[in-house]
């Protein structure tokens, strides 16, 4: 079983497809501006209609999805090796309904209604809270512990979603929580893309450290350790880069299910099954994925715009059947 | 280098696992920590590896406390082989003797001659060439054994402690990863190791140390420690004896309570 393909030549594909995705991504809206416009606009930077929308709608919406889709792939991957877990993804760990939790609070407060900042900043604190409450629950414990108390988080998190949305004043309010819930870089702004870019670029500088400790956890804890691996240390690192990435990425998208899970897998193959090589790959894939799904949903549904959280769901709920299908051949076989 | 473990006990919840238990290596020499199920040999093990807390005793590596070193300098001159045979994720058999190489630099970037130079020979060492591209976790035991003990020789540590290396395997190849363990010890490192076949521990190990209750109860050559009323006492069985070319073996062969 020979690899498939050279891994610069893998990364040099991802990176291109990521930059096909983002172009496009400048390209299709329902203002029908297309490609000579966008080019002139670049030119000229002229203060007119096209580059209001540009700059305004496109551009931000374009670098959220690519960074979010970053965030997801690289944390997903991240957290599969580190808990040598298939299954695990920025969910798991309470991360995501933590920070979902802040942003629900701001919009049932009406804080957001007042001051637009105050919903991805709350969403970043509650990542933050997160780490804390993992830290300290699961801090001396295992993998296991983690898990568990990843689990727990999640329902409580849940749950008082849950009772701010029982409780929301009015229709509306409940209504705005759920849309936001479903997860979209819609009518964002480049406020929403400097406030997240810094604590996602320093979760990921501080996922990618935990590379080396990666591979070496293939071959179980007690082998990792015994090659010099700081097991706390790297938890520590693995919980903290989580929560900075993915609270501030589900600060300014919301809950955007799969990519996180799903793009690991796809990759792992074509890397040799190294975690630590998965890393930078599933950063590259998940921002393709999410930056290609954000396109289609223009495409798809233009004017009702279908969410981009509903979207990756609907594609990849399939496509982790077929996964699971997969596997249970190799496995059986 | 020499590892010397000093009153080690350890506590797991009420029970005293290993208690006041001493145990040394040195260089060149094969060491067996044997003894019955539960008698707390792979937890003195670990504890002398650091993967587990103690909670008495010390540990001396060169003389110097274990504490003093970082961990990758400790893992730089002691390379432990756990019982559990674990690779997940599929990885190839190369990239995971490769994992052997981890203390020896930060592990970003790529593997240097001298990383590619020992796994080579500790995939030549135990007779794995040939799979190195295949999946490690796909191998038969056999091999999965092997390719795990080679991980643990490319680290080039002067020390090597591995715990039943030998278990599930089928007689050739217990034969035959006894022999690379011997021949590591040959070579110059201290090698101990874990293993309850003591036919195999009689006949390769320059020392023996019996471990029964988290104590050792008997250190010295295997004609010392396994004698006829230690194993009666231990392990609770009586053993057939034999000389085979100039070398002594033993057999456990019926449960002593049978007998009595």
């Amino acid at each position: 079983m020979k690899q498939g393909i050279v891994y610069p030549v893998l990364i040099f594909l991802l990176l291109a497809g990521v930059a096909i995705a983002a172009t496009l991504s400048m390209l299709i809206g329902p203002s029908g501006i297309g490609f000579s416009q966008l080019l002139g606009v670049i030119g000229r930077g002229d203060d007119g209609i096209a580059w209001t929308i540009i700059s305004e709608i496109r551009l931000p919406r374009t670098i959220l999805a690519v960074m979010v889709g970053a965030t997801l792939g690289l944390s997903g991957a991240t957290l599969q090796g580190f808990l040598r877990n298939p299954l695990a993804d920025p969910g798991l760990v309470g991360v995501s309904s933590m920070a979902a939790l802040g942003a629900v609070l701001a919009l049932y407060t009406g804080i957001s209604a007042v001051f637009p900042l105050a919903l991805p900043l709350m969403a970043i604190g509650g990542g933050l809270a997160c780490v804390v409450l993992l830290q300290g629950l699961a801090g001396r414990g295992g993998m296991l512990t983690l898990i568990l108390a990843g689990v727990a988080i999640s329902s409580l998190a849940g749950a008082l979603t849950s009772l701010a949305l029982n409780l929301s004043p009015n229709p509306y309010a409940a209504l705005e929580i759920v849309f936001w819930l479903l997860g979209s870089v819609t009518d964002r702004s480049m406020d929403h893309v400097l406030l997240a870019a810094p604590f996602m670029l320093a979760g990921w500088l501080v996922l990618a450290w935990t590379a080396p400790a990666l591979n070496a956890l293939t071959l179980g804890e007690e082998a990792a350790v015994s090659l010099g691996v700081d097991l706390r240390r790297t938890r520590a690192l693995v919980v903290t880069g989580t929560a900075l990435s993915v609270g501030a990425a589900v600060a300014v998208s919301g809950a955007i299910g799969f990519v996180g899970l799903v793009t690991p897998h796809l990759l792992r193959p074509l890397v040799g099954h190294s975690p630590a090589r998965l890393l930078p790959a599933s950063a590259l894939g998940g921002a393709l994925l999410l930056t290609a799904a954000d396109v289609l949903v223009r495409v798809i549904t233009p004017g009702s715009e279908l969410r981009l959280g509903v979207a990756t769901a609907l594609i990849g709920a399939p496509f982790f059947i077929w996964l699971v299908i997969r596997a249970r051949t190799e496995l059986e076989s | 280098m020499k590892l010397e473990a000093k009153s080690i006990t350890v506590i797991a919840g009420e029970t005293k696992i290993v208690s006041d238990a001493a145990l040394q290596i040195g260089e060149g020499e094969f060491v067996g920590l044997i003894g019955p199920n539960g008698a707390g040999k792979s937890t003195l093990l670990r504890a002398m590896v650091g993967v587990r807390p103690r909670n008495a005793g010390e540990v001396m590596l060169d003389g110097r406390p274990f504490e003093s070193f970082t961990p990758r300098e400790r893992a730089r001159r002691i390379a432990f082989l756990p019982q559990e045979r674990r690779v997940e994720w599929r990885l190839p058999v190369r990239d995971v003797v490769m994992l052997g190489r981890y203390p020896h630099h930060a592990g970003f970037g790529g593997p240097t001659t001298a990383d590619r130079v020992a796994v080579e020979q500790a995939i030549a060492a135990v007779d794995v060439t040939g799979l190195e591209d295949r999946p490690a976790a796909v191998l038969s035991a056999g091999e999965k054994a092997r390719v795990l003990l080679a991980r643990a020789l490319a680290v080039e540590a002067p020390i090597l402690i591995a715990d039943e290396p030998i278990a599930a395997l089928d007689p050739y190849h217990q034969l035959h990863v006894m022999e690379i363990l011997r021949d590591q010890a040959r070579a110059g490192r201290a090698v101990l190791v874990v293993l309850h076949d003591l036919m195999l521990a009689s006949r390769f190990m320059d020392r023996l140390a019996l471990m029964s209750d988290g104590k050792i109860v008997a250190e010295g050559t295997p004609a010392d420690v396994l004698s006829d009323s230690r194993l009666r006492d231990v392990y609770r069985v009586d053993a057939i004896r034999g000389v085979e070319a100039g070398a002594a073996w033993l057999s456990p062969w019926s449960r002593a309570s049978e007998r009595a």
